[in-house]
């Protein structure tokens, strides 16, 4: 009688959860199938649910030898790349000084690096392609690259500085005391063990300047075409197995990060974000 | 002798830090202010609210719409978030809990020019969502409709911003002290009661700052409006983009950015205010 009862009350609740769930997942992957099967679709006319036919043909054009696309994701790799280098060169002195040494109006300090996430860009984008077109760096490489590691270095900064606040500080001692000198102990101590801290926001802002639109879009042009800037245009332009194939590729790295995302970033370090 | 050691450090300290500050100064809040001047500087260099007066009586109407659609973004936001972050604190069953983390963090890894792409497809009249709707009886074929317009933007905005704040307030929940919800529940709360008298009031603060965050963020993107509905009415910074391109005017593009910069503060604002009405009583 009770298990009967019991039964009853837990089926409920278990249909109206498994409804709930499914209405999520309907909605976060909803949009993406979409996505997916413009990818796939050779042709695909309006009042069709599906596409009229499938195939790879624009994933051919996509990855044809010295196509677009491809040039495309080199130029956005090697923006990312270069906006990493140049974040972490000024992100770690400035993490390592805000974790471990004294300094004045360090709370200011912390929250001018968060500016840029916190101010509306437009601003900013349009007056700095107004600048660098006087000087020379609108449509290079260079210009872009300073564009992005200003908005993404928040995240180097903040991250680095979490990762060297969390490394014990007897341990530097100790090999401070066996007569290491600053930089041998930096080096041999500190680094290493903020190491996996540093990783993690090196990725942050490779994938933040990966997926980089409105800055390329106004310092970038007419030179400079990153992944994200071809997606726009051929969207724009009514191409939406192109501008579907070429949002794929720009999931496909943050897709991955989000699974390992965990192993890099530690719960310690984290908790120590901001601080 | 301490001292010295002190400013020794300090100054070793701002030698470390400057070059990451020189970066942030020079191609950040060096444009930033530039935004300002040049917003209210004539053609011959004096001071001029003609500008200001054009971007008012050309944008209006996208002004408002801007503040419409960025209230009620970050409104849906937060509705979502409460629910997915109270379900996973407080929720009864750990598989759900379990699914639903994994389910909700998706949109914070898809950048917003994808989600921009995604939802143009998906809300369209020919898109997946009325085809499922179809399909399930919901609506009939002749009453489908494209949400490519108002509907879309907010849609597209919500989507991608509720795991942020989700991801802050489920932290922040977690970190209220159990014991608090135990004694609740033990004095006979129902979880609702718990969530809005317990919990909702120790994780305010946190949230402020998650939908701050996100309201700025959306004020600044471009990608989103711009493929899902680029017509009038539509968010400033299409325009701001419109007036440089089509016309090269950088003088109202940057009255309309100043604009968009005294929208954000104003949301500061707000934010501002509730840190020091928590700070006061606390002092």
């Amino acid at each position: 009688m009770t298990t009967a009862r019991l039964g009853r009350v837990d089926l409920l609740p278990m249909v109206t959860r498994g409804f709930f769930l499914a209405l999520i997942a309907f909605v976060i992957f909803g949009p993406l199938a979409n996505l997916v099967l413009w990818a796939f679709a050779e042709r695909w006319y309006f009042p069709n649910k599906l596409p009229n036919e499938y195939g790879l043909s624009f994933w051919y054009r996509v990855f044809q030898p010295r196509g677009n696309a491809l040039a495309s994701l080199g130029t956005s790799v090697w923006i990312a790349v270069l906006t990493v280098l140049f974040s972490l060169a000024v992100a770690v002195p400035a993490g390592y000084a805000l974790a471990r040494l004294r300094l004045p109006w360090r709370a200011g300090i912390l929250l001018l690096f968060l500016l840029p996430q916190a101010v509306p860009n437009m601003p900013v984008y349009v007056n700095i392609a107004r600048v660098f077109y006087t000087i020379g760096l609108n449509g290079t490489v260079a210009g872009v690259v300073l564009v992005h590691a200003a908005h993404g270095l928040v995240l180097a900064v903040w991250i680095a500085s979490a990762a060297f606040a969390a490394v014990d500080a007897s341990l530097e001692e100790a090999s401070r005391n066996l007569g290491a000198s600053p930089w041998t102990c930096f080096r041999t101590v500190t680094l290493p063990l903020a190491a996996p801290g540093l990783i993690a926001s090196a990725i942050f802002v490779f994938l933040e300047s990966l997926d980089e639109f409105t800055g390329t879009y106004f310092v970038g042009v007419p030179d400079v075409t990153t992944l994200p800037l071809l997606m726009f245009n051929a969207s724009m332009g009514g191409n939406y197995q192109i501008a579907s194939i070429t949002a794929l590729l720009l999931l496909v790295p943050s897709i991955a990060f989000m699974l390992v995302v965990e192993r890099f970033l530690k719960p310690e370090v984290l908790a120590m974000v901001g601080r | 002798m301490r001292g010295n050691e002190a400013t020794r450090q300090q100054r070793t300290g701002l030698a470390l830090v400057s070059p990451a500050l020189g970066v942030v100064a020079l191609f950040f809040i060096l444009p930033m202010l530039m935004s300002v001047v040049l917003a209210f500087r004539g053609k011959n260099g004096g001071l001029t609210f003609e500008h200001m007066a054009k971007a008012l009586d050309l944008y209006q109407n996208d002004l408002l719409f801007t503040v419409a659609i960025t209230v009620l973004s970050t409104v849906g936001i937060a509705i979502c978030a409460i629910l997915i972050a109270s379900y996973l604190t407080l929720g009864g069953s750990e598989r759900t809990r379990t699914a639903l983390r994994w389910l909700y963090r998706w949109p914070l890894f898809i950048p917003f020019i994808v989600t921009g792409q995604v939802m143009r497809t998906f809300l369209a009249k020919n898109g997946l969502l009325n085809h499922v709707l179809i399909g399930g009886g919901l609506i009939d074929p002749g009453s489908a409709q494209s949400l490519l317009d108002w509907r879309g933007i907010v849609i597209a905005l919500v989507w991608k911003q509720v795991p942020f704040v989700t991801l802050l307030l489920a932290g922040a929940m977690a970190s209220v002290d159990s014991q608090h919800i135990e004694a609740a529940r033990n004095l006979g709360a129902r979880r609702w009661q718990v969530l809005v008298d317990i919990v909702l009031p120790q994780v305010r603060g946190t949230l402020l700052v998650g939908l701050v965050l996100s309201f700025v963020t959306m004020l600044s993107v471009l990608s989103v409006p711009m493929m899902i509905n680029p017509n009038s009415p539509t968010l400033i910074t299409v325009d701001i983009a419109y007036r440089i391109n089509t016309h090269g005017d950088y003088a109202v593009a940057n009255a309309l950015c100043l604009l968009s910069l005294l929208l954000a503060a104003g949301g500061a604002a707000l934010y501002l205010r509730h840190a020091v009405a928590k700070a006061v009583p606390a002092a």
